[in-house]
């Protein structure tokens, strides 16, 4: 497992390393000055060419690039043109906000998706898993904005229970800045009142965020346990004496969730871009909204950050995907052993 | 059914006490299509150490007859009529801790394809010691006792290096190997019935008959009864003392094992060992014409009419029940209605 893993994270640099070259070229090939963009028609034209040369937009391309590159290599991003703050500083503000709700969502979705069709699988065909079914459809084909929309409504307006902007409510203060959490960093400064709103802030937008990834996962699980129900070694296992319960948990759940796992991690993976319109929806300061006002404005050292911590999460998925199945289904985790 | 003769069940070949009696068992299986009327009054009695074979071609019903035993029928299956008897108990009436006690220390079961009935993704060490800790013999939570138990049933079904088979994944076994592994799985604990379904149909022929033997030898060993499906009516000969021929859902006889070879009276015996080619030559064995019926829509009196060289119109509307024939010989066919039960009792 050792070497292989080497060789998956060598291969995910790679493939970031070929990512941050497309994208670089892609953001300066799609028409328009970047430098015209930020200073405003206005702007005189020795203005705009001093930002440009600021920007280094005057070199060639792969001059560019290597500069870029070389920015990196001391956690150099660049500068955002729309917030005229360094890049980095922006991902360090917007990331983890985005994570909390990224990863309270991937929890929701994972517990959720398994709950649901673990329950799904062992009463297949009666009246619950009839309803699970249509419910699981209509999670998938409804996106994610409009699960916020519904849920703000619901619970944000008739039935006042959640805030549904923002990242607090007004009379909190911002925890001082350990992970950029706000649950974590209130918890770490011993805050719990303002870590509770904080996460109150986060449930809304996580469960919208969610539900497609939910509904998708319910529906592999089902689909995979009910499957593997009629295996023989199923009903071996049940003719040799293990209680039906310990069966379902165990002996069948195990086998059947290696293809909901392949499914969820990049369902996870795409929860980063995914939350955009959630975020707008519920105006919560996060990477996605970042990153799209960024495009918006061609803001091209901001679009070639959240684009990387995009790719960034993808690989790391992935990874973890390989690791968790390797785990799930020893015949691949073996085999990746033994070369 | 409308004959008075009902099957009785086996007096003097079982003994006093029998540990399985299946009594006009009913299955079906509902699919896209309608209802698959698979078993149509099985009837079958198996006594305390005693070894049957169930003797019959592909789709006949043996596997779902043996299955309903330990109450492991597919989610498709209904039971309509008839009832299961474990020492006894009606299996489908037992409470769950009792058929707990059936399937830990009562009966258990071998699969045709070794590869399918072990679990891919956990150890054998996982699987058998789930097993033992399940089965009710053990005292709970004794892993040092479990493990000590599971590398002696891994030694006694001949495995190489039992200790390391308790770390090893059924992926890494040959096809033998992981029927061995199946079988100390049904082996760890003391059982009173073995049951073995086609345990060597997808081995390779050099294989099959170590562990036919193992297996024989394993139940002898410990005087548990067997119930062993196969197609080979050798296998079946050097196996057991009793066989059934069971055809389309039905049990159409049944005799000591030396008696169905010297003596088969219902044509589909007659047919099937006509189908075992001879030492001595004289060409190609002739097999049966046609096929086993369409179990949607199964004839209504003897599901071997269409294909019997000796069917009559009384065939065709009823169905025949088994009647004695001779000592422990039971068959189910109109033909021998007529004979005067002791005209024939000689060959016994």
């Amino acid at each position: 497992m050792g070497s292989d893993l080497l060789k998956r994270i060598g291969l995910s640099i790679f493939v970031l390393f070929s990512l941050s070259i497309l994208i670089f070229l892609i953001a300066r090939v799609v028409p328009g000055d970047p430098a015209r963009l930020a200073l405003g028609p206005r702007a005189p034209e020795w203005a705009v060419e001093n930002l440009r040369k600021e920007m280094h937009l005057d070199k060639p391309f792969y001059a560019q690039y290597g500069l870029w590159l070389a920015g990196i290599g001391h956690g150099d991003l660049g500068k955002s043109l729309v917030t005229r703050r360094p890049v980095s500083a922006d991902i360090r503000e917007f990331l983890p906000a985005t994570f909390e709700i990224v990863g309270l969502s991937a929890l929701i979705m994972a517990l959720g998706g398994i709950f649901l069709g673990v329950l799904s699988a062992k009463y297949s065909n009666s009246w619950f898993d009839g309803v699970t079914r249509i419910i699981s459809y209509l999670g998938i084909v409804t996106p994610a904005f409009v699960w916020a929309i519904i849920f703000m409504l619901i619970f944000g307006y008739v039935f006042p229970i959640f805030p549904i902007t923002g990242r607090l409510s007004p009379g909190f203060e911002a925890p001082t800045t350990i992970t950029g959490m706000f649950t974590l960093d209130s918890l770490l400064a011993g805050d719990p009142r303002t870590a509770w709103d904080a996460f109150l802030h986060l449930v809304l937008p996580a469960i919208a965020l969610a539900m497609g990834g939910l509904a998708q996962a319910a529906r592999i699980t089902r689909s995979s346990m009910t499957d593997n129900m009629s295996k023989d070694y199923i009903a071996a296992e049940t003719a040799y004496g293990i209680p039906p319960r310990r069966i379902l948990m165990k002996y069948l759940l195990k086998p059947s969730l290696i293809p909901t796992v392949s499914v969820m991690a990049l369902d996870i993976a795409a929860l980063f871009g995914n939350a955009f319109l959630v975020e707008l929806i519920f105006n919560y300061p996060g990477l996605s909204r970042y990153g799209i006002e960024a495009m918006l404005n061609k803001d091209l050292n901001a679009i070639s950050a959240v684009i990387m911590v995009l790719g960034l999460a993808f690989v790391t998925m992935n990874i973890a995907i390989d690791i968790l199945v390797g785990y799930l289904d020893p015949r691949i985790g073996l085999a990746g052993r033994r070369n | 059914m409308a004959d008075a003769s009902v099957a009785k069940p086996m007096s003097s070949a079982v003994g006093a006490e029998s540990i399985v009696q299946i009594k006009d068992l009913h299955v079906g299986f509902k699919v896209f299509g309608g209802l698959l009327k698979v078993l149509n009054g099985v009837n079958m009695v198996v006594g305390r150490g005693e070894k049957i074979g169930i003797v019959g071609e592909t789709g006949c019903g043996k596997t779902t007859t043996v299955k309903s035993i330990l109450r492991i029928l597919p989610g498709e299956a209904r039971i309509f009529h008839g009832e299961v008897l474990f020492q006894d108990k009606n299996v489908y009436k037992m409470h769950p801790h009792e058929l707990q006690k059936l399937r830990g220390q009562g009966a258990s079961m071998i699969f045709q394809d070794p590869t399918a009935a072990l679990n891919p993704v956990f150890t054998l060490g996982e699987q058998i010691s789930e097993i033992i800790s399940h089965s009710g013999t053990q005292p709970e939570g004794k892993k040092e006792a479990i493990k000590i138990l599971a590398v002696k049933a891994f030694r006694e079904a001949t495995l190489p290096d039992a200790e390391r088979m308790m770390e090893t994944y059924p992926f890494q076994l040959s096809g033998g190997m992981r029927q061995r592994a199946c079988i100390a799985m049904a082996l760890a604990t003391p059982r009173d019935l073995m049951i073995a379904d086609e345990p060597t149909t997808n081995l390779d022929v050099t294989i099959q008959d170590q562990v036919l033997r193992l297996l024989k030898n394993l139940v002898d060993q410990r005087g548990m009864s067997l119930i062993l499906i196969t197609h080979s009516l050798g296998v079946a000969r050097e196996t057991t003392d009793r066989i059934y021929i069971m055809y389309a859902g039905n049990m159409v006889e049944v005799a000591r094992t030396a008696e169905i070879f010297e003596r088969p009276l219902h044509p589909y015996t007659t047919g099937l060992l006509s189908c075992i080619p001879k030492l001595t030559g004289g060409g190609v064995a002739e097999g049966i014409p046609g096929r086993i019926p369409d179990y949607m829509n199964p004839p209504a009196g003897c599901r071997f009419e269409p294909r019997c060289p000796k069917a009559m119109e009384r065939c065709k509307k009823e169905k025949p029940e088994f009647v004695e024939v001779g000592k422990d010989h039971q068959v189910a066919c109109f033909l021998y209605y007529q004979v005067p039960q002791n005209g024939v009792q000689h060959h016994g």
